[in-house]
């Protein structure tokens, strides 16, 4: 039988930094940050963090340098550079080591100095024959799916506009979010278009920032300082590295991530609450709640529409704003497992999903090549 | 010294070929899957039985885009992934048309290009090839 995370372990901790500009700030002040921040908020000291889940776009051997800088020799780490997605798949992993009793308390982390640093960084091990034709990276290549939905399913530019405008209209009801300006369809389709058929307005921010999640197990969790955030299942799949490989640029490894994750945790999409999508682009979150199932393939451009997932829509998507209005540091998935940890607490604020028991986390990496699936319960749902 | 050396890698066959203007792809000989980028191995079935065979080169646009660009940096170009009628896909872009009028669906031919002193498959316009 397949081992199951479902409710053995739980988020008791988190942490943000940095969120927006933090000049002169490095990665690891801002991640060490985060972490500090975390354990405060667990109660938990951070000698006792005995498990290091962590991945940056800085450096090769991610565990080595945050684990040097915390001062920390933990008995289990995990490295697992995947891109963004590394986050939400170090959960599982946490998870397991937990339940193992490899380690106690495992510390998940993240930060960046990207905004105020060099500007964003793609990894330097680009594809030697996709190289000679330019491709601008990430952009042109989520810009090659968007445009195959678009021919394929007859999505439009306004409904991908849609995404950006409902995370807009999220991001205004929280307070940390790094773009809070009004935003409408026309301001997206009329901002400079980068890569047909993505404008500026269709690609995340490029912002500092940093995060982290602290985990325990159950038993020790039900001692929390706040509502325990339980981990009921998490997957990940891979499809390629190169976009020209990927299968088919409609269809993302979600699918697979989604339905394994769904599995584990015995859940199915009705039964979330509030959904955490890494949108780096606009078109991602369309991918995502397709091949998560919240529709059917082809219809994610007008289930987006006339604010479905927009603040008092029927499925609320990215309730911090996502990485198109709230924070994109590069490797984005940390986030959506803090901000669905906030929902479930009841934390959220003027955001807050009332109710909230179930949330999916959702983290993509690299050119839609890696998915990785969360879902995360209140002490109910277990 | 290794074991294969003095055996020419995948890459500097695949070059070899396009330097003499001649396009051939791997080909596997366990399953017939067309291969690219070149390999030792087929990513469908495992199988080291590759086979360098001649490609008619017809293909068809899969996705494409315009990378926006300054003019004075060289202006706007394409970026496309074309399929090959034979069943692999590349990265790559298609020549002589303005960026914006290549769409999914075009028919197109591949020709050998050069980028960087680099020899490249890039492809036309099947009417223009034709023609």
């Amino acid at each position: 039988m397949t081992w199951s995370a479902r409710g053995k372990s739980a988020i008791v901790g988190i942490g943000l930094a940095g969120i927006g500009a933090a000049p002169g700030y490095t990665h690891l002040d801002l991640t060490a940050l985060a972490v500090h921040r975390a354990l405060g908020d667990a109660g938990i000291d951070l000698r006792e963090v005995d498990g290091l889940f962590t991945a940056n776009m800085v450096n090769m051997m991610a565990t080595t340098a945050v684990g040097e800088y915390l001062g920390i020799r933990p008995a289990v780490q995990v490295g697992t550079n995947t891109g963004g997605n590394a986050f939400v798949d170090h959960l599982q992993w946490a998870a397991l080591a937990l339940d193992a009793g490899l380690c106690n308390v495992a510390v998940v982390c993240y930060g960046s100095n990207q905004r105020t640093a060099s500007g964003a960084v793609m990894p330097s091990d680009q594809p030697i024959y996709d190289v000679p034709f330019n491709p601008r990276e990430p952009i042109s290549s989520y810009a090659l799916a968007a445009a195959r939905h678009m021919y394929q399913y007859g999505t439009s530019r306004e409904q991908l506009a849609e995404v950006a405008v409902s995370a807009r209209r999220w991001a205004q009801l929280n307070p940390i979010a790094f773009a809070r300006e009004p935003l409408t369809i026309d301001d997206v389709l009329r901002s400079r278009m980068i890569c047909d058929p993505l404008t500026l307005l269709d690609c995340c921010l490029v912002t500092d920032g940093a995060g982290a999640v602290v985990l325990t197990r159950a038993e020790r969790a039900k001692d929390s300082r706040h509502v325990p955030v339980h981990i009921l299942g998490v997957a990940s799949a891979l499809t390629h590295r190169q976009i020209s490989e990927m299968p088919d640029l409609t269809v993302t490894a979600a699918v697979e991530s989604g339905a394994r994750a769904f599995a584990l945790a015995g859940l199915m999409p009705k039964d979330v609450d509030v959904v955490q999508l890494y949108d780096a682009f606009t078109i991602n979150v369309v991918l995502f709640l397709e091949d998560l199932g919240f529709c059917e393939k082809g219809e994610g451009g007008s289930f987006v529409a006339n604010g479905r997932i927009a603040p008092g829509g029927s499925l609320p998507v990215n309730t911090n704003g996502g990485g198109l209005s709230c924070v994109h540091p590069g490797m984005y998935g940390i986030f959506t497992i803090i901000e669905a940890v906030e929902q479930l607490r009841g934390t959220a604020g003027e955001r807050q999903v009332l109710g909230a028991e179930i949330a999916l986390c959702h983290g993509n990496g690299g050119l839609l090549s890696n998915e990785s699936t969360a879902l995360v319960g209140t002490p109910a749902t277990v | 010294m290794s074991e294969i050396h003095g055996e020419e890698s995948p890459d500097t066959t695949l070059r070899r070929f396009l330097d003499s203007g001649v396009i051939r792809l791997q080909i596997c000989g366990d399953c017939g899957r067309q291969i690219f980028p070149p390999r030792v191995l087929c990513p469908r079935c495992g199988g080291v039985k590759l086979v360098w065979s001649l490609i008619a080169g017809d293909g068809t646009v899969y996705s494409t885009t315009v990378v926006r660009r300054r003019v004075d940096r060289g202006g706007d170009y394409n970026v496309c992934i074309v399929e090959l009628d034979e069943g692999a896909r590349m990265l790559s872009r298609v020549n002589d048309v303005e960026p914006t009028s290549v769409q999914i669906g075009d028919r197109v031919q591949a020709v050998i290009d050069s980028i960087d002193d680099r020899p490249v498959l890039a492809f036309v316009r099947k009417s223009e090839a034709d023609s």
